[in-house]
């Protein structure tokens, strides 16, 4: 047995000792067997469609210790508020953030984690993997592991600033409109209807195919689309919030615009917000994957996943998974933040009964 | 209701735990309860909120409402025990055997049914009637409820027919099986009083006509009074205690049943304007008002505010009291007519008046929870208005906030730091209280201040108010619904309706005769603490003469 | 009904208002380019004389506004002008691959549409069991991948390693309904997986919402079972934004198409938008934007309608 595999069956042994420990004797059962049949399948040489199974099951059984472990240190070792909100977290959420975390190291420390270069080509094109090419090669014979790995930087990044921007745009617009009222909320409203009657992907390629694909102009123009629809929700939040007797007291005090939004709106706008710039991301991170992989978004050299999955799409008639690694690696960024988010949009709603 | 011992036992509720669930903890809200209901008889259950009687209530049908569990005891329903009955057995009962009627027919009738509609579902349900016998025996209903047009009124949606209709209505869906129980949950607590009144002079027939026992939970003890034979008194859980109506009412034996009823004859000493015509304070002349949607909600409407007195401006929902406030405040500019602070005229629009304009002029909320930003903390709340118009800051911002907070009884080292969502409805109240005062005003304008508390609250906060004006020489506008809250406090009443002055004047001459018959209506519909009372209102005005009709006869127009 | 009428003629009005800025938005960015179209066909190395004489073949000396009036006039007709790469009609080359689109899109819709609702009303009678926290983790994935990866997967299980399905969607003329079905199968079922979560979390979320509504304890406290209450008493007051949840999803069929067409390499207006951004095609890429655009307004006229229609307090009024 490789010592991945060795290695995620002690994890699985030590959350099922935790299991037991806790008095949950069925998790605890269902984690023994699980190992169990790890071991078999893979000791035994069954048949690969059964050890497959198994893996994937091991896999996702070890995913969930981990979260299971990261919540229980978060809330342990946090102060008493974090730890209050984190008790009742389900494990899809601990789950979301250990991946976010994940994500976030590899994107923060690409160039020390990856063991070759962005564009370095170090072998020839599509060769297997190997002890150093984890996943293979891809056309050009660059390392796909170190694509992946600096590709957490690019296309996460590229999709962080579009959604940042897109926020501000939106955002302030938005909490404008709700304390302005009259003209000004009825002309910015129309506007945002119009931008959002064009479908997204649809005004992303009418846009590229005049501007072309510079990064600068993905970031605008994703900004200009999605601006809309940051503008009606913060509109409607921060609607709801402006008709409350405690606005009006402030109004009528004699409050400026300024003090209205920091004090007196934005703290109690806050929670939905947050949520939805999770959303909006995700939005944002899968239009920007569906452009690269039209060709028209991130352009090589580059390392990005939507056009990895572009450049090795062919290898999937031959029955390989190589361009599902990125298109999992994309996957399973927006499934965390998604997990993340619908866990605060529970929480924020829960709140209000 | 003395032979009510020798007849059966219907419900019995013998120590019934409830617990509800506050931040993913079970807590116990009812703390062993016991009820015994006799058949045909009315048993009250008065309470303040939080006391438990609608959670009561719901499990007398072997109900829990979301977020709440039966933790223990045991709920016998004609010999069966729904605590430890299955689903099956419980659901057969509801609609069937006991029937709920809610506090508000708006929210309780589905949107999408016709009325007549969700009226057979329970007995086609529960096979007791086909569909057209229940239609049939529906429109029968409605006409003994003194529904108007019964044999239509079923067929339109729960939108299209008034407050006071749909909760007879809801009577009537409760009746369509002929239930054994009824629970009624602060039927009429959403209405006008003059709606209130028909309402309940229909419960009542109805209930004593079919012979159904009933539970009818609210927190007015008038209106308790009018419709049970027993009362049992609750408080936070437990059961304080229980005796026949008119007993209870003269001869209350616990110390906080007392307290209940000593409410009512709390009463500030009526204050006079100065001899020889002082100048008014706030000053309204002529104004009429309208929203950008729809029609006239204020016309031609004229009264002024005294210095270190307190208006009272009545009317039921609808009247344009609120709107009045929000003319005088500036939210509202008005189409004719102006608003005079001291003698010189007020811009129209808040935004046009100066910083010493706006100081003069505060207002207290209905709603405390909505009244305070949730995220700000009390020292923030309440330091705020001396921060920004009088420039205080630092060590004196801080004193000012303490003496504010002394002001209105609470303790400084206590409350500074705390945030709104961890006072009680009482402390808001209070809150929202030295927010305004921390301006440093001339004049309060209360709307509605205390109809969302506690009788004993309420109460606290119309003394504190009293307390306030005598040692700050305050004016109030006190905006209201509650003709009891007008007698405890006010020196001068005006009394709205439809946008209009019905009739104003001192308190001593409002409550007196000869009335305004508008007036007439509003202080005649207003329950008094005895058993016979509407019996004998009933037989005054006859039956065709409350309510809707004689709103609609009483007006002049 | 009258108030009813009134509503609907101004949501009417709104619609077609929208269509016609979005259409002149669609004109006047390509009017932003660089130069003008000429100069970006020919590129850097053409010479005056062939860009002015390219210039007047394309009419571009004529002023903006009258070829706008120009364009959208032949666009109602159909007629979108040529292509400047081929040179062939664009309503020629557009007609057929709209047609496949069309197909491919209610193909999805037709199996997800009615399959989400029913689910999602199930769901919502199953909260907070196992089967719900199960189908939440499911659908937020399904939701959460994008098409791509649903449709490689699909390939790569349902084709390359099973034979099951083919890969590739290669239409002919001709073709019995059964076969057409058959070789589009697995692209509508990319569709599918992806709207399908979609429309069951919000149809369950709608339902649940309303679960805390005094009328439904009313429901239960007439003893009614638990599927009544959310089939008779929940559904019937959820329609407006199931409805708004269905158009948006129908809309996002319409675009969630381009990227399932290349993954199957399927002959559809998608694919040829994509080919003409990459070429620079403007003639095309403005008549498919146009067409997009106006089945997504025209999707989200006929939600509100929907929302309209199955209100009790607007259809009948007091």
């Amino acid at each position: 047995m490789s010592p991945v595999l060795i290695g995620a069956c002690l994890v699985l042994l030590g959350a099922a000792g935790v299991a037991f420990v806790r008095r949950r004797r069925l998790l605890c059962g269902a984690l023994v067997l699980l190992v169990l049949a790890v071991a078999v399948t893979r000791g035994f040489g069954l048949p690969p469609d059964l050890a497959g199974l198994a893996i994937a099951a091991a896999l996702l059984a070890v995913a969930a210790a981990l979260s299971a472990g990261l919540k229980w240190s978060i809330v342990r070792f946090s102060g008493p508020a974090v730890a209050r909100e984190f008790r009742t977290a389900p494990l899809t959420a601990s789950f979301g953030i250990l991946v976010i975390l994940l994500y976030s190291t590899a994107a923060l420390f690409a160039p020390w984690i990856a063991p070759h270069g962005e564009a370095e080509v170090i072998s020839s094109s599509f060769a297997p993997p190997s002890s150093s090419l984890l996943l293979g090669a891809d056309q050009l014979g660059r390392d796909i592991f170190s694509r992946i790995i600096y590709g957490a930087r690019n296309s996460v990044g590229l999709a962080l600033a579009a959604t940042l921007l897109a926020f501000l745009l939106g955002a302030v617009s938005g909490l404008l409109a709700a304390i302005k009222g009259g003209i000004a909320d009825q002309v910015l409203g129309r506007i945002a209807d119009i931008l959002m009657s064009v479908p997204a992907l649809i005004f992303a390629l009418l846009m590229l195919s005049i501007f072309g694909t510079g990064l600068l102009v993905i970031v605008l123009v994703i900004a200009v689309i999605y601006a809309p629809r940051v503008f009606r929700l913060t509109r409607a939040v921060a609607g709801n919030v402006v008709v409350m007797d405690y606005v009006e007291a402030a109004r009528l005090r004699g409050e400026g615009d300024w003090y209205l939004i920091r004090r007196e709106i934005l703290p109690n706008a806050a929670a939905p917000l947050v949520a939805e710039f999770g959303l909006e991301f995700c939005f944002v991170f899968l239009l920007i994957a569906g452009l690269s992989f039209l060709g028209l978004g991130v352009q090589p050299p580059t390392a990005d996943w939507g056009s990895m999955v572009r450049e090795n799409a062919t290898l999937i008639s031959f029955g390989d998974m190589t361009p599902l690694i990125p298109a999992g690696a994309i996957a399973l960024l927006t499934v965390s933040v998604n997990f993340v988010v619908d866990w605060m949009l529970l929480r924020s709603s829960g709140l209000k009964e | 209701m003395s032979s009510a011992q020798a007849r059966d036992v219907l419900l019995e509720i013998r120590d019934l735990r409830i617990d509800g669930r506050t931040n993913e903890e079970w807590v116990p809200i009812i703390k062993g309860v016991d009820l015994t209901l006799h058949r045909g008889e009315v048993l009250g259950l008065i309470g303040e909120s939080g006391a438990g009687k609608s959670t009561i209530g719901a499990a007398a049908m072997g109900y829990a409402r979301d977020g709440t569990r039966i933790s223990g005891g045991s709920v016998t329903f004609d010999g069966r025990d729904l605590v430890t009955a299955s689903e099956a057995q419980r659901r057969a009962l509801r609609g069937a055997r006991i029937a709920y009627v809610a506090q508000s027919a708006a929210a309780s009738f589905n949107p999408a049914h016709r009325i007549i509609d969700q009226h057979v579902e329970a007995p086609v349900h529960h096979r007791l009637r086909s569909k057209a016998e229940a239609r049939e025996d529906a429109m029968a209903l409605y006409e003994r409820l003194r529904l108007p047009n019964p044999d239509e009124i079923g067929f339109r949606y729960p939108h299209q027919v008034s407050g006071g209709q749909l909760q007879r209505a809801m009577t009537a869906m409760a009746m369509s099986c002929r239930p054994d129980l009824i629970i009624f949950d602060e039927p009429t607590t959403a209405l006008d009083v003059t709606t209130q009144i028909e309402v309940l002079a229909a419960i009542r027939d109805i209930v004593a006509e079919v012979g159904t026992a009933a539970i009818y939970i609210s927190h007015d003890l008038a209106v308790v009074a009018q419709m049970a034979d027993t009362i049992k008194v609750l408080l936070r859980g437990e059961g304080v205690e229980e005796a026949e109506t008119r007993r209870m009412l003269s001869h209350p034996q616990e110390e906080y049943t007392r307290s209940l009823w000593a409410v009512r004859s709390f009463e500030r000493p009526q204050k006079r304007r100065p001899a020889g015509g002082a100048a008014p304070l706030v000053e309204i002349a002529g104004v009429d008002a309208a929203y950008a949607s729809g029609g006239k909600v204020l016309d031609d409407v004229s009264f002024e505010i005294h210095p270190g007195m307190t208006l009272a401006v009545v009317g039921e929902s609808g009247s344009g009291k609120s709107t009045a406030a929000r003319v005088i405040t500036g939210l509202l500019p008005p189409a004719r007519g102006e608003v005079r602070l001291k003698g010189s005229p007020l811009p129209p629009h808040f935004r046009d008046r100066s910083r010493a304009e706006l100081r003069q002029v505060q207002m207290i909320y209905q709603m405390a929870d909505t009244a305070l930003n949730p995220k700000l903390r009390i020292r923030d709340i309440v330091g705020r208005p001396a921060q920004f118009y009088g420039g205080l800051s630092g060590k004196e911002l801080r004193r000012r906030v303490e003496e504010l907070l002394e002001l209105i009884e609470l303790d400084p080292a206590d409350y500074m730091t705390r945030r709104p969502p961890e006072l009680s409805g009482g402390q808001k109240q209070r809150i929202g209280i030295a927010r305004a005062l921390a301006a440093d005003p001339e004049v309060i304008i209360c709307d509605e201040v205390t109809s969302a508390l506690d009788q004993l609250v309420a109460e606290g906060i119309l003394k504190l108010l009293g307390r306030l004006q005598d040692e700050l020489d305050l004016a109030y506008m006190f905006i209201t619904h509650d003709l009891a809250t007008v007698r405890a406090i006010a020196d001068e009443v005006v009394v709205m309706r439809d946008g209009r002055v019905v009739e104003q004047g001192p308190k001593d001459e409002m409550f007196a005769p000869p009335h305004h018959p508008y007036t007439d209506l509003l202080l005649s519909s207003v329950p008094e603490m005895d058993p016979d009372w509407l019996s004998r209102l009933l037989e005054e005005r006859g039956r065709d003469n409350i309510g809707e009709a004689a709103r609609d006869g009483s007006g002049g127009h | 009904m009258n108030a009813i009428a009134t509503v609907i003629a101004k949501r009417l009005g709104l619609g077609l208002l929208t269509l016609f800025i979005v259409s002149i938005l669609i004109f006047f960015a390509v009017e932003l380019l660089p130069g003008d179209m000429a100069e970006a066909v020919l590129g850097m190395g053409a010479t005056e004389e062939t860009t002015a004489a390219l210039r007047e073949r394309m009419g571009l000396d004529q002023p903006a506004p009258m070829r706008y009036l120009d364009w959208l006039g032949g666009a109602v007709r159909g007629d979108f002008g040529v292509s400047l790469v081929s040179g062939a009609s664009v309503g020629e080359a557009i007609g057929q691959r709209l047609l496949n689109t069309l197909f491919l899109a209610s193909y999805a819709a037709v199996i997800a549409v009615p399959f989400a609702i029913a689910l999602g009303v199930v769901v919502a009678l199953l909260r907070d069991t196992l089967f719900d926290r199960l189908a939440n983790v499911l659908t937020l994935t399904s939701i959460s991948s994008p098409e791509f990866f649903l449709g490689y997967i699909l390939i790569l299980y349902l084709s390359v390693r099973t034979g099951f399905f083919p890969a590739i969607s290669s239409l002919t003329a001709g073709m019995g309904l059964g076969e057409l079905l058959y070789r589009t199968f697995l692209p509508a079922l990319t569709l599918v997986l992806v709207v399908t979560a979609h429309m069951m979390r919000m149809t369950r979320a709608a339902i649940i919402n309303l679960l805390a509504e005094p009328y439904i304890e009313m429901a239960r406290l007439k003893g009614a079972p638990p599927w009544k209450v959310i089939v008779h008493h929940a559904l019937p007051n959820a329609w407006a934004p199931i409805i708004n949840v269905v158009a948006l999803n129908l809309a996002y069929l319409i675009t969630g198409v381009v990227l399932v067409e290349v993954v199957f390499v399927y002959p559809g207006i998608g694919q040829l938008l994509v080919d003409a951004v990459a070429k620079r095609d403007f003639p095309i890429v403005q008549a498919c934007c146009l067409i997009f655009a106006a089945t997504f307004i025209l999707l989200n006229l006929a939600a509100d309608l929907g929302a309209i229609l199955t209100n009790p307090r607007l259809r009948h009024p007091k």
